[in-house]
């Protein structure tokens, strides 16, 4: 490990001067993917400023009835949130299903959006990686891809976005409160993670010193009736395969709104705008939701150990659409065995 | 050889005696051990980035100028080792030369007053290397596979009995099937640690870095010079020692190796590694001052041992009722190209089933891969997966119910030796755990049923393991007066609970209560003690306790004065050269499969167990479902990805290689027959450490057929491999 200066900002203003004064500085939240990096030498900033501590850690009702979520609310909290827990049951899943409970009490809302891809390759400074040293190569490019993206990736990276969280937030509509250095600015989520193309050293849009300050999560017909399916290797404790964040508002077995995001499968949480297309107005049926999936899965395009992917992708999104549309909306898919709400729904 | 002890502790639930210092904090493990006058210095190794060839330049300036650093070793600096055994070592020729033979093999250290000094310094020095062609990809046709002279640790490695290819060309039933597991690393939660204390008399500075051979060295003059004293995470302090001194030059009465607690080995802290040998160069460099060396979990996947990758062909042939004519059972596996350890994968498959016609053989490829070693049951955790699953195989050819596949086919006497059992007991291990699991009789796949998105199914497998006992463990027992007596043996306990059950078996030796007997482990200034290995540990140090109490009785009678010490050793056990020694048991697993995505979920496991008389239910019961945990690990999740590009382990760490987290592991049951062995020792009773693993993968992996019509061949099963 490096040498570093620590501060503790007081204030967001505080933080994002602090960052954007020095080149080298980050910002901590939880410190459970800063340090670790830290750690394996894949970070070294030379000023760390903490932002744990800031007064964002608030779940607040906006009188426009969205949901507004400090930056440093930690992820079980959330996740336990009564309003969540009633309105969005995506989130709480995605949130229960991420890392173990000690990290979830340790991460925060923020945090947890700006974590860095878990591509092994990325991980370890011994070996080549655009990401983290850009011009270098990519190395997972033809060594082990089983966890990597099948769609909007590039020749230079083909990682994908670790997070739970924001893939059940993409899903709900979710916009992300930004403070920087020459004021504020709101940002939908979608807009936030880039895709990699010949940058994939940056992760999203947010320049240095850009401190996130909150996430929005409006009102909308569909968020009552989503949910979040990941598909994992081991029951707890290991990132997504892949996964699916899905909304719907049906009127009277007609799809009259949908949100599709997928995890696991991107650089960025990836929004499903084509099968959203395919179910927007459609009747939900298993037909439909092979279409919706069809048509997302026409863009993948497999790097030989992730080719399984693209049938998970289209597996677990229909039996995702159809435990939605199913009789009990709380009960994602029959025999459902995942962490959930049916012992306590309100 | 009959049972002496009055049994009155042992077979009792005796809760752990060092556990209060371990929950508590207090239990020293060896990192935490304090030592030497001053504060210690710290070591962080640099590792190879290339997998064969050789380090051309090292550039350690930057390293040895920053803030905290002592020094830096390289083969240039770094001293000779004595006698490493010609090249039959060179796993522990540490800094020897500039050879790299595999990614990640030392080839430098920092040491340093701080530990975060030392890492930053190891990540300045940089290498030049002049890279050679290398190869670590296991292939079954690769040309140059050679055949071991004996597998581990000691057993021929090809046998053939009968005319095995005629009965396969002539069965009714036939099954011709290849498996593969992959590489599987030990991760013990305890990190791979050690302290070393180099002390010299008479100065620092008496005693140079030696360059030669013990026999120019002083060593009946009774003057020890140097005092090595090494807090080392290991699972045998004593073979540490006897594999050390001499690489230093050293008698053995100059070192001493302590290692009182040890959190976990799993084989891995069997044999000294090259971090032992590397904490030892530092602090010979830095005499008088402690030397600490903790391996990263990273590094721990090129320095520790792991097990091979394996391919093995399985043949098998029945006639129309089942019964088998013919086993065949071809291994290739991997080793290093610095030391040779050949897993004897096919070992088990000589002596499980009645087939009049059978044939073993192992093949090894030597790699630019780490060093091999063992890991829970070298051999039969994955050749008994591959002869297990064979046999579910089989059973489908047969339609035929895969216990009673089992029961056909259960030799009366050893098939290996010819000799009788010593208690061959897997008939009723089948018949107890069917009834207790539930086991619904019909061929592979007649159990499974959909229930919503999950298909359930349900699988068994049969389990072995020999009961080796290791020759050359001493005991002492001494009276310390008022009825309270020492018992000091220099044996291990890696978690499994050796401090308890010594205590158990030696209280009954000398008919007192546990509270009235203090025993002593984990030190090289107790009489010699074998390697908590091959499940031979409770069956070495267990008989040699018994055996020097009675002599302390013969001795000195039931009233002896206060101080009054008797030692004694392992006595010879004529009747394991008459009988066939061996344990066995019966593992059942029930797993739901998601139809869409693959998730394979293990909800009921039981293992029914017949490996003599139980010492403690209460250690015994961890020790099982630990091993039938690390089985279904071995099933679904264990898989050390090598990248052939680059010679290295890309999963790491344990967020990457995946074992079963508390969540996977819903109910795992184990029980066992009640018994004594007459022939096994003086307390009936086999080892335990290693038979809970095997069979239990495949259980799980013929439950999944079960459940899905889908034969997993290659472990393991994670969802890509299922997905449809």
């Amino acid at each position: 490990m490096i040498p570093f200066d620590y501060q503790r900002a007081a204030a967001p203003a505080d933080a994002v001067a602090a960052v954007a004064g020095r080149p080298g500085a980050a910002f901590l939240g939880g410190g459970t993917n800063l340090v670790d990096h830290m750690k394996l030498g894949v970070a070294g900033p030379d000023l760390v400023v903490d932002v744990s501590e800031l007064p964002l850690n608030h779940v607040l009702e906006t009188d426009t009835g969205a949901l507004r979520i400090g930056a440093t609310v930690r992820n079980s909290d959330l996740a336990a949130h009564p309003l969540v827990r009633r309105r969005y049951p995506a989130l709480c899943r995605a949130l229960l299903s991420g890392a173990s409970g000690q990290l979830r009490n340790a991460a925060t809302t923020a945090g947890n959006l700006l974590q860095r891809t878990r591509c092994p390759y990325f991980q370890d400074t011994s070996t080549p990686c655009n990401k983290r040293e850009p011009g270098t190569g990519c190395s997972a490019i033809g060594g082990h891809t089983r966890e990597q993206a099948i769609l909007g990736a590039s020749a230079h990276c083909i990682a994908v976005h670790p997070s739970d969280m924001a893939v059940a937030m993409l899903a709900l509509d979710a916009s992300v409160g930004v403070l920087g250095p020459y004021g504020e600015r709101t940002l939908p989520l979608d807009a936030l993670h880039r895709l990699p193309g010949d940058a994939p050293e940056q992760d999203t849009v947010l320049r240095h010193g850009e401190l996130i300050t909150d996430v929005e999560l409006p009102a909308r017909r569909f968020a009552a009736r989503s949910t979040y399916r990941k598909v994992r290797d081991r029951a707890s404790y290991a990132f997504a395969l892949v996964s699916v964040a899905a909304a719907l508002d049906l009127d009277d077995g007609v799809v009259r709104d949908a949100r599709v995001a997928l995890g696991g499968v991107a650089h960025a949480p990836w929004r499903a705008t084509r099968a959203e297309e395919v179910l927007r107005g459609a009747v939900a049926s298993e037909g439909t939701f092979r279409q919706a999936a069809d048509a997302e899965l026409t863009a993948a395009r497999p790097y030989g150990g992730n080719a399984y992917k693209v049938p998970m992708v289209r597996n677990t999104l229909v039996a995702v659409l159809r435990g939605l549309t199913a009789e009990r909306p709380d009960r994602p898919y029959p025999g459902w065995h995942g962490p959930g709400l049916e012992e306590e729904s309100g | 050889m009959t049972t002496g002890a009055r049994s009155r502790a042992v077979g009792t639930p005796v809760a752990r005696v060092e556990g209060h210092a371990k929950v508590t904090g207090t239990a020293r493990y060896a990192y935490e051990q304090p030592a030497g006058a001053g504060p210690p210095l710290y070591a962080h190794p640099v590792l190879s980035t290339v997998p064969h060839g050789r380090v051309r330049a090292l550039e350690t300036m930057a390293a040895r100028t920053l803030d905290g650093v002592v020094t830096v070793l390289t083969p240039d600096n770094a001293g000779q080792l004595d006698d490493l055994r010609g090249a039959q070592d060179g796993e522990l020729a540490v800094l020897q030369s500039n050879e790299v033979a595999f990614r990640g093999q030392f080839i430098a250290v920092v040491v340093a007053e701080s530990p975060e000094a030392a890492q930053q310094a190891a990540g300045l020095v940089e290498a030049d290397y002049d890279e050679l062609p290398h190869h670590t990809e296991l292939r079954g046709d690769s040309g140059d596979l050679y055949t071991p002279e004996r597998v581990n640790p000691a057993f021929a490695p090809d046998t053939v009995e009968g005319d095995v290819d005629g009965a396969l060309d002539s069965a009714e039933h036939m099954v011709d099937v290849t498996y593969l597991t992959p590489m599987e690393h030990n991760n013990p939660m305890e990190p791979h640690a050690a302290v070393a204390l180099w002390e010299a008399e008479g100065g620092p500075a008496d005693r140079p870095i030696p360059a030669g051979s013990d026999a120019e060295r002083p060593s009946s003059d009774g003057v020890a010079t140097v005092r090595l004293t090494l807090y080392a995470s290991t699972q045998g302090a004593h073979t540490v020692r006897s594999t050390l001194a001499p690489l230093f030059g050293l008698r053995k009465e100059e070192m001493r190796v302590v290692s009182p607690h040890v959190g976990g080995g799993f084989g891995s802290k069997g044999m000294p590694h090259a971090h032992d040998v590397l904490a030892v160069l530092c602090a010979r460099a830095v005499p008088g001052r402690a030397v600490k060396l903790a391996l990263t979990r990273q590094q721990t996947f090129s320095l520790a041992g792991h097990r091979t990758p394996t391919l093995q062909r399985l043949r098998l042939a029945a006639d129309s009722t089942g019964r088998m004519a013919a086993v065949a059972h071809e291994v290739t596996e991997h080793t290093s190209t610095v030391k040779e350890f050949a897993e004897q994968t096919a070992c088990g498959t000589r002596m499980m089933y009645a087939a009049p016609n059978r044939r073993t053989a192992h093949r090894l490829a030597a790699l630019n891969v780490p060093v091999p070693s063992w890991m829970r049951a070298p051999g039969e955790a994955p050749g008994i997966f591959a002869l297990e699953t064979a046999m579910d195989e089989l059973a489908s050819a047969c339609e035929l119910d895969p216990i009673e596949l089992r029961l056909r086919n259960d030799p009366p006497l050893d098939p290996e030796s010819g000799k009788p059992w010593s208690g061959r007991r897997l008939v009723e291990c089948l018949r107890q755990g069917a009834r207790r699991f539930g086991w619904q009789e019909g061929p592979p796949g007649s159990r499974r049923r959909r229930e919503g998105d999950q298909l359930v199914g349900m699988g068994v497998a049969a389990s072995t393991y020999p009961c080796y006992t290791s020759p050359g463990s001493r005991a002492l027992v001494r009276h310390d007066g008022t009825e309270h007596y020492t018992v000091r043996i220099g044996a291990a306990d890696i978690g499994t609970g050796t401090w308890t059950t010594l205590t158990q078996i030696a209280a009954d030796a000398l008919d007192r209560p546990v509270e009235a007997v203090t025993v002593e482990i984990g030190d090289t200034d107790l009489p010699h003690a074998t390697v908590a290995g091959g499940s031979s540990g409770m069956a070495s140090w267990g008989p040699t306790i018994v055996a020097t109490a009675r002599r302390f009785r013969t001795e000195h009678g039931q009233q002896p004065a206060a101080g009054a010490v008797m030692t004694g050793e392992l006595p010879d056990n004529p009747d394991a050269e008459q009988f066939a020694l061996h344990s066995f048991g019966a593992q059942f697993a029930e797993v739901r499969v998601d139809v869409d995505t693959g998730e394979v979920r293990v909800t009921r496991m039981l293992g029914v167990f017949s490996a003599g008389r139980i010492i403690n239910p209460r250690t015994a019961r961890s020790q099982f479902i630990g091993g039938m945990t690390m089985g279904l690990s071995m099933a679904l999740h264990e898989h050390g990805v090598l990248d052939h590009r680059t010679g290295h382990v890309v999963n790491h760490d344990l967020a990457s290689y995946h074992i079963a987290a508390h969540a996977d592991i819903a109910d795992v049951e184990a029980e066992w027959l009640e018994e004594t062995d007459p022939h096994a020792n003086t307390m009936g009773s086999r080892g335990i450490g290693e038979i809970g693993i095997v069979g239990a993968p495949a259980a799980v992996v013929n439950a999944v057929y079960d459940a899905t019509g889908i034969r997993g061949r290659s472990l393991p099963l994670t969802p890509d491999k299922l997905v449809r």
